[in-house]
């Protein structure tokens, strides 16, 4: 825990990207794999299920201080965050020399086994926890049981410093990332070996368009690009490896067994073979509203009759690998020659996405317009000549959308509605980063079904963070997409943006935090609009 | 014998002020700090090595008087319908270890005697003699720290800090930019710094400079300063220890720098989050308060039968001591300006 606790310690202390990456490389390169496993589980924003709650940690803080509650209740007022207050309350200069004890050991031998347990045994445990612990030991500790660990690090910087503690190049290690993995010393080992046999179900890292700023014209001659839609839906990569079919979403979901016609479909294919595509409600020639496939998301069963009322289809854009050889770095135009011929003939159910034919800008522009009716949002222009890239990466793909005032952004806090809503959370306050800061963005009251309302209001109630009055800081985990209508600069706003009539679009529940936009794509927006 | 007027705390029987936020006839000073020591009285009294710093800080034109640590003087009020009673009220003043020059204002008049802490710490420092516990009847004491959260670390523990701080920036080949109150806390720590590193130069602010040569007037060991803006234009501070004042933060004069850290040295350091939302690097928690412990305790020697608590978190010091059994109340008074 020493060694994860200077680590925090000197994220803690710069703001610069270089410092931090230094320090987390030289953290992988010495911790043993086990704790360095677990160190990057928390690094990446994953979360230990909360063990506890909150109230209970008060409760044996104030038995161990001999404090009475009011004078905690002061204090927390002036500290503003549980953990360190209890941290700084039980900080008599009296405790013992502190224990040695790997993070590994703390989170497996310690923490994750309070689970179930009962309050009285788990407030005796965490006393004698608490008593082996320094101050920053307990802070962190503190952190960890209530499932609050976070710290100013983005997800690139980790990559990167992996990369460097293990001598290679982030994409690989982006893409040893991908899926769901355990925080095991064995996972951490293959991580960072310089050949890994891998999890043969592992997709590849998405190459994610960014938002068109300037006049499609500024792109040179329009013989260069491919057109496509935009599809409304679940960005995913279909898997063919050892026979087996995986469909595994942006968000690292694993959606195989969520979508049956898919893998039906994509099980016809040959092996050794990666496609990137997009799930939508479809039927016959055309897309169904974002609201129908959310019908299929979620749900536990699949009935027959929610197969046949939300049918779906995966909308292929790019063959990824090929006969088990990676193809990324043909150009766009051979790779989707390939994918043609390979998905020729297979169904409903598995289609390769139309490209959208115009003779110049001006006539795409014109096609563009269509979009809303033909329910896309817009056009997608991919660079033929242009490699399968990672991220976000400006240059070679482009999305063209019909409403340019949409973004994704994390719920941060939420209040209580008025009048109907009087009982349920439903006032949101939404946030966009800025570096590795949420700054709010929007607050939106509107967009959700009442059925989406009762279930966040019941999430908002379990994660809450922190309550200043009526309003609850939740953890930034949720993304929305919100709509609005206007942008305009403001100086009573954090983030110096007022947006105009911002409303829920929808729930993007296959979108994770860092998914989110940052206040520099808004302020393109911005630019955008003049 | 102390009434809280629009003006400050004000003895009707001896007739002055003490540490008065408006202009009075007779003011009796605790320290220099601007939010206690204010310019506009027509006298001032003070402690004898605070005089220097108080005639700086509220300008030619006011009578400053002072007396040593320790001596009394008898005041009387401005005459008949003061309230007096006859031999108006003895007082004296006593190190509170706060900062150069500061003092605890005793007050006796017949039996009783009230004691006003002005600001203080039971902490060490080199640049002014330690507190000096005062049995009394009333203790006015101050509370800018007074929550269980504010225990500090030990100031020998923070300066080796700072030190290996300053250290590290400089193996990065980088300037270490101290903020520090421009009073008190600057002077603290280059004194500190006199004894680990003597013959080592610091670069100040302009701010700092003039109450250093009061400090070393007033025999105050300190390392070798140079004033930032009489530097070679051009010169490199990679590797160079910079004490600034919080205010010089973002302005042009960070300019020259170039590749920099930022620390602050206060007590508000103790807590991440004021750190965090500073945007500091890093945070010292190194103050010349009193933190909780230090407050209980000092209640406690002076074996005061009530106590008035003021600024800060008056209330809960106060509503603290009463369940433990003391006669306290918080004094309302204006929020100062914070000088630590």
């Amino acid at each position: 825990m020493e060694r994860f606790a200077d680590l925090f310690d000197a994220l803690d202390r710069t703001t610069s990207t270089n410092d931090k990456v230094a320090a987390l490389s030289a953290y992988f390169r010495s911790a043993p794999a086990a704790d360095a496993a677990w160190a990057l589980y928390f690094l990446t924003g994953r979360r230990i299920k909360r063990l506890l709650v909150a109230r209970a940690l008060v409760e044996w803080a104030l038995r161990e201080s001999g404090l009475p509650g009011w004078l905690f209740e002061e204090s927390f007022s002036a500290v503003g965050d549980l953990a360190e207050t209890i941290s700084l309350l039980l900080d008599t200069r009296s405790g013992g020399t502190p224990e040695r004890l790997p993070l590994s050991e703390w989170i497996e031998r310690r923490l994750l086994p309070l689970r179930g347990l009962d309050p009285a045994m788990q407030g005796r445990m965490i006393a004698t926890f608490w008593n082996g612990l320094d101050r920053r030991g307990r802070f962190l500790f503190n952190k960890l049981v209530t499932g609050e660990f976070r710290v100013g690090v983005s997800h690139t910087l980790v990559v990167r410093a992996l990369a460097q503690a293990a001598g290679l190049d982030a994409p690989t290690i982006e893409h040893r990332l991908m899926g769901s993995w355990e925080p095991s010393a064995g996972f951490f080992e293959q991580l960072m070996a310089p050949e890994s046999a891998g999890d043969r179900s592992r997709p590849y890292p998405f190459y994610l368009a960014s938002p068109l700023t300037e006049p499609p014209e500024s792109l040179g001659p329009i013989e260069d690009w491919l057109c496509e839609w935009k599809w409304d839906g679940i960005r995913a990569q279909i898997v063919r490896r050892g026979g087996q079919t995986f469909l595994w979403s942006r968000g690292d979901e694993l959606l195989t067994d969520r979508f049956p016609e898919v893998r039906t479909a994509a099980d016809a294919l040959p092996d050794g073979l990666v496609v990137d595509g997009e799930i939508l409600a479809f039927r016959d020639t055309a897309p169904l509203a974002f609201s129908v496939l959310q019908r299929r998301i979620g749900r536990q069963k699949l009935s027959e009759d929610i197969l046949a009322a939300a049918p779906v289809a995966f909308v292929a854009f790019d063959l990824l690998e090929q006969a088990g050889a990676d193809v990324r770095t043909l150009p766009l135009r051979e790779r989707r020659s390939r994918l043609e011929q390979l998905l020729s003939g297979c169904g409903p159910h598995l289609r390769v996405s139309p490209t959208v034919a115009a003779s110049d800008w001006a006539e795409l522009a014109q096609k563009r317009t269509q979009a809303r009716d033909r329910g896309v949002e817009g056009l997608m222009l991919k660079r033929l000549e242009s490699p399968y890239k990672t991220g976000r990466r400006r240059g070679d793909w482009w999305k063209w959308k019909i409403d340019p005032f949409t973004i994704d952004a994390v719920l941060v806090y939420a209040q209580p509605g008025h009048g109907r809503r009087a009982a349920l959370l439903t006032d949101y306050t939404f946030a966009v980063w800025r570096g590795n800061e949420l700054v709010p963005i929007a607050k939106a009251y509107s967009g959700l079904s009442n059925d989406e309302i009762a279930e966040l209001d019941k999430w908002i109630r379990q994660h809450t963070v922190e309550r200043f009055g009526p309003v609850r800081s939740v953890e930034p985990v949720r993304v929305f997409e919100l709509h609005f209508e206007a942008i305009a600069r403001s100086s009573r706003h954090k983030s110096g943006l007022a947006v105009r009539f911002p409303r829920i679009a929808r729930w993007r529940s296959d979108k994770s935090p860092r998914d989110a936009d940052t206040i520099e794509r808004v302020l393109a927006l911005l630019d955008a609009q003049r | 014998m102390l009434a809280v007027t629009p003006a400050g705390l004000y003895c009707a029987r001896g007739g002055f002020h003490i540490d008065p936020w408006q202009p009075v006839e007779r003011a009796l000073i605790t320290h220099a700090h601007a939010d206690h020591a204010r310019p506009g009285s027509v006298s001032y009294l003070c402690a004898a090595p605070c005089a220097p710093l108080l005639a700086a800080r509220v300008g030619a034109g006011a009578e400053v008087r002072s007396l040593a640590y320790g001596e009394t003087l008898t005041l009387d009020g401005p005459g008949p319908g003061s309230g007096g009673v006859g031999g108006g009220i003895a007082v004296s003043f006593h190190p509170s270890g706060h900062i150069l020059g500061a003092a605890q204002i005793r007050l006796q008049a017949e039996g009783a005697v009230w004691v006003v802490s002005g600001d203080y710490k039971r902490a060490p420092d080199p640049t002014c003699p330690p507190f000096e516990p005062l049995r009394c009847d009333v203790f006015v004491s101050e509370a800018s720290y007074a929550l269980p959260i504010y225990r500090w670390d030990e100031p020998a523990a923070v300066i080796d800090e700072i030190v290996a701080w300053w250290d590290a920036a400089a193996a990065a080949a980088r300037a270490a930019v101290l903020f520090c109150y421009a009073l008190g806390k600057g002077q603290r720590i280059l004194a500190e710094l006199a004894l680990r590193r003597p013959e080592r130069t610091v670069f100040v602010h302009g701010a700092l400079a003039s109450w250093l040569a009061l400090y070393r007037a007033a025999g105050v060991r300190l390392p070798p300063t140079e004033l930032v803006v009489e530097t070679q234009k051009g010169r490199a501070f990679a590797g160079e220890l910079v004490l600034a004042p919080p205010s010089a933060r973002g302005s042009v004069w960070m300019r020259r720098f170039g590749e920099h850290e930022t620390g602050f040295a206060s007590g508000w350091m103790r807590v991440r989050g004021t750190r965090r939302r500073q945007g500091y690097d890093r945070g010292f928690a190194l103050s010349d308060h009193a933190d909780w412990p230090s407050l209980l305790q000092t209640v406690r020697e002076t074996g005061a039968r009530r106590v008035l608590t003021m600024h800060g978190f008056a209330e809960p010091l106060a509503r603290h001591l009463r369940e433990q059994g003391v006669e306290a109340s918080a004094l309302s008074t204006p929020a100062l300006t914070d000088e630590d």
